[in-house]
């Protein structure tokens, strides 16, 4: 099997599964006042602690949430209706158009049901979002609730100067929400230096436990919770405290912080063949998103794990379902939850063309990438997309 | 044998496929997603592509180790099957959109596709016996599903299996059943896929609009009542037609004519039709000699009676039944078969009923 698929979930590290295991085996609820409790508080924590010191953040500016999706919708709706209450007059949303649909549908969501109106950035061509759109969209910045743009972009990887745009939305007084998920453990991400008020991250992206992550959210800025009840997180997530799904968590991100250089470097080098050897396969292949050795600010401009390349005359399910049938493992970007492919909306929010959305491919590397997975990719790309070709012909 | 197995979500599909699994073959799952607006949940026992669908294929596909895989095509789903509904109903006629969706979708869009990518043939849940490219009744006459497959040609046949023909659908439900698939009781679907609630005269009207027009009587030429559109009936029908009449005597429909809006009515012995005129046919084997003795099927539930079909202008097909029948309407499909005791009624092929 040849598992090109990491920034769907990656493999858990062996010293995240020693740790949950441990914890698994103990009883304990952290909000317990005996010694079992004590033990599992002090045991989460030491975790918010370590995660919050891998960050950049502060242990106070930790939520832990059950994932990606909870963190985006709770910072979203969160800080849209905290900011609105504060000020009626706040009821838009700044979204770039390329947002995990846990952004984009929360703010769709609040656009049907709550009065707000969504403005939706510009993108270079390579999915990036500029200071200066930001501050277009902006305005005065009077009328708007919150801002949201991603870190890196979990389709293309395109990475984004954060710290500039929540430069320009401080500028006009408007919090900024970054989706980190795809860069934590790939990219420079510390909370404090970027300045942004709000940001996700998930455990299973970088060798952690599925169903765990976190909001880190400044001290100052006002979220109203989704979740009532216990209090727990700040009164701003309630709900007992998942503490082996947190050590994990904590345990992974550190790790995956500690040896991000050396494996980012590793990586990227692993992608540049992969997409060096398919272009040399199938010519006419396009690789979507910023040049491999992008940089920005000081840093990489695009993931060095990911590699998005379009296939124009071949359906994208149709090349994930043959390279499926030779044990190649990858994603078309943007499969919902119904199994329905559909071009991606990244691509589409870009300005490709609609057959250049459809025909496109991801292939993301990790801790477990080697060159034989680039090998066998490479062994059997060029047939799949002739034959792909083939069958798209007939439509 | 590489075989592509079209999923529903149904228990037929869900056994034709681990069938498959059975004989040997190398099987991928599909579930083609048909509604460009597609539910949650299923209403009812109705429809065929929901989400909740799709989940149950999955859950078989799962529990046989296959791959699986979402196919969309609700474009070419809505171009040529339930556009082509409304526009025939449109036109006065009674279209069978499950004989259109294997005709267009099943064993074209996707049997080429399939091909297209290496496989060699679709397997799909219908009751119909399929073997040296034969093409014959299901065993389960009650649940024959031959007459939708009619309209297939010699080379569709060549790419499609149908391993449940010879068995009953009783006989399904406890291969099901006995592997412990959630769908071994899921109800039948029933009607049109599309159209979920069963109500084909609403949906019709909202495609259409309303468009009145007279209710004449065959035998005296009065206007014995009026209508809201003539996609509300078909040739034969008995019912709601919201009539006033002097005898009392129960009225059909005779026929529909579209451009004047007309429904013309008769009695029960105005009813019978002897000879029925067609479009060009398709055949499922080679074209066999006119004239011909055979059995015609000429609506999906109905018996099929004994007639001589003879070559008609325009290359369509002439077909004299030995006794007149009731509600042939313009639309449907008047699908041939040779009797067959032993072996299943052969189906030879069908023409559009002309009107």
């Amino acid at each position: 099997m040849t598992y090109l698929d990491h920034a769907a979930t990656t493999p858990v590290l062996p010293e995240v599964l020693s740790a949950m295991t441990e914890q698994w085996a103990r009883v304990g609820n952290a909000s317990s006042l005996h010694a079992s409790g004590r033990a599992a508080r002090r045991d989460a924590e030491q975790s918010r602690e370590r995660l919050a010191e891998a960050l950049g953040a502060r242990p106070s500016e930790v939520l832990f949430t059950g994932g990606g999706t909870e963190s985006d919708n709770l910072a979203v709706k969160g800080l849209f209706w905290a900011r609105r209450e504060a000020d009626s007059r706040r009821r838009r949303l700044v979204v770039s158009p390329a947002e995990h649909h846990a952004v984009l549908d929360s703010a769709e969501w609040l656009a049907k049901h709550e009065g707000a109106e969504v403005t939706w950035l510009h993108l270079e061509p390579t999915g990036r979002v500029t200071p200066e759109a930001l501050a277009d969209a902006l305005g005065d910045g009077s009328d708007v609730a919150m801002a949201s743009v991603m870190w890196a972009n979990n389709e293309i990887g395109t990475v984004s100067d954060v710290a500039a745009l929540a430069d320009v939305a401080h500028a006009v007084g408007v919090p900024l929400h970054t989706d980190a998920v795809q860069a934590v453990g790939q990219v420079p991400v510390d909370f404090s230096a970027s300045g942004v008020d709000a940001l996700t991250m998930t455990g299973h992206k970088l060798g952690g436990p599925m169903g765990a992550g976190a909001l880190l959210l400044r001290r100052d800025a006002e979220c109203t919770p989704l979740l009532h009840g216990g209090g727990q997180e700040r009164d701003v997530r309630s709900g007992t405290l998942d503490v082996p799904a947190i050590v994990g968590l904590a345990v992974a991100a550190t790790t995956a912080v500690a040896s991000r250089v050396e494996r980012a470097a590793r990586l990227a080098a692993l992608r540049d063949r992969l997409v060096a050897g398919v272009l040399e396969q199938v010519p006419d292949a396009q690789l979507n998103g910023a040049p491999l050795d992008d940089v920005l600010a000081g840093g990489p401009g695009r993931l060095p794990g990911n590699a998005h390349l379009s296939f124009p005359g071949a359906e994208g399910d149709a090349l994930l379902m043959l390279l499926d049938a030779r044990g190649i493992e990858c994603s078309t970007g943007s499969a919902c939850s119904a199994g329905v492919a559909r071009p991606s909306h990244v691509l589409t929010a870009v300005g490709a063309e609609a057959d250049r959305a459809r025909s496109s491919l991801r292939f993301s590397l990790g801790s477990t990438s080697t060159d034989a997975d680039v090998d066998a990719l490479l062994a059997v790309i060029a047939p799949v997309v002739e034959r792909a070709r083939r069958a798209g012909r007939g439509r | 044998m590489r075989v592509l197995a079209a999923m529903s979500g149904g228990v037929d599909s869900a056994v034709a496929a681990a069938l498959a699994v059975d004989a040997g073959h190398d099987v991928t799952g599909v579930h083609l997603a048909l509604s460009p607006d597609r539910q949650t949940l299923r209403s009812g026992a109705r429809g065929c592509c929901s989400v909740e669908d799709a989940h149950d294929a999955r859950r078989v596909a799962d529990e046989l180790g296959i791959p699986f895989y979402v196919w969309d095509l609700a474009e070419r789903f809505t171009e040529d099957v339930v556009d082509d509904f409304v526009a025939e109903y449109a036109a006065g006629r009674t279209p069978n959109p499950c004989l259109r969706c294997n005709e267009k979708i099943k064993f074209t869009a996707v049997l080429d596709r399939a091909l297209a990518l290496g496989f060699d043939a679709v397997v799909t849940g219908h009751h119909a016996r399929l073997a040296d490219g034969e093409l014959r009744r299901s065993v389960d006459a009650a649940k024959d599903q031959s007459y939708v497959l009619g309209v297939l040609t010699a080379e569709q046949l060549a790419g499609a299996r149908f391993p449940l023909g010879s068995m009953t659908k009783e006989r399904v439900r406890a291969i099901a059943a006995e592997r412990g698939f959630a769908v071994a009781t899921k109800p039948d679907s029933h009607d049109i896929c599309f159209i979920p609630d069963g109500d084909t005269r609403g949906f019709l009207t909202r495609r259409l609009g309303a468009q009145p027009g007279p209710v004449v009587d065959a035998a005296t030429g009065a206007t014995v009542g009026t209508h809201e559109g003539t996609h509300g009936f078909t040739v034969g029908q008995r019912r709601g037609l919201g009539i006033a009449v002097g005898d009392q005597r129960p009225r059909y429909v005779l026929s529909i004519e579209p451009v004047t809006r007309t429904v013309t009515v008769g009695t029960a012995e105005l009813t019978g039709v002897a000879r029925v005129r067609t479009a060009p046919p398709t055949w499922t084997g080679p074209v066999p000699e006119l004239p011909l003795r055979a059995q015609v099927q000429l609506r999906a539930h109905s018996a099929a009676v004994a007639c001589t079909v003879t070559a008609g202008a325009d290359g369509g097909l002439v077909v004299d039944l030995d006794e007149a029948q009731r509600g042939v309407a313009p639309g449907q499909s008047a699908v041939l078969y040779a009797p067959d005791r032993a072996r299943g009624d052969l189906v030879l092929g069908q023409g559009t009923v002309a009107g």
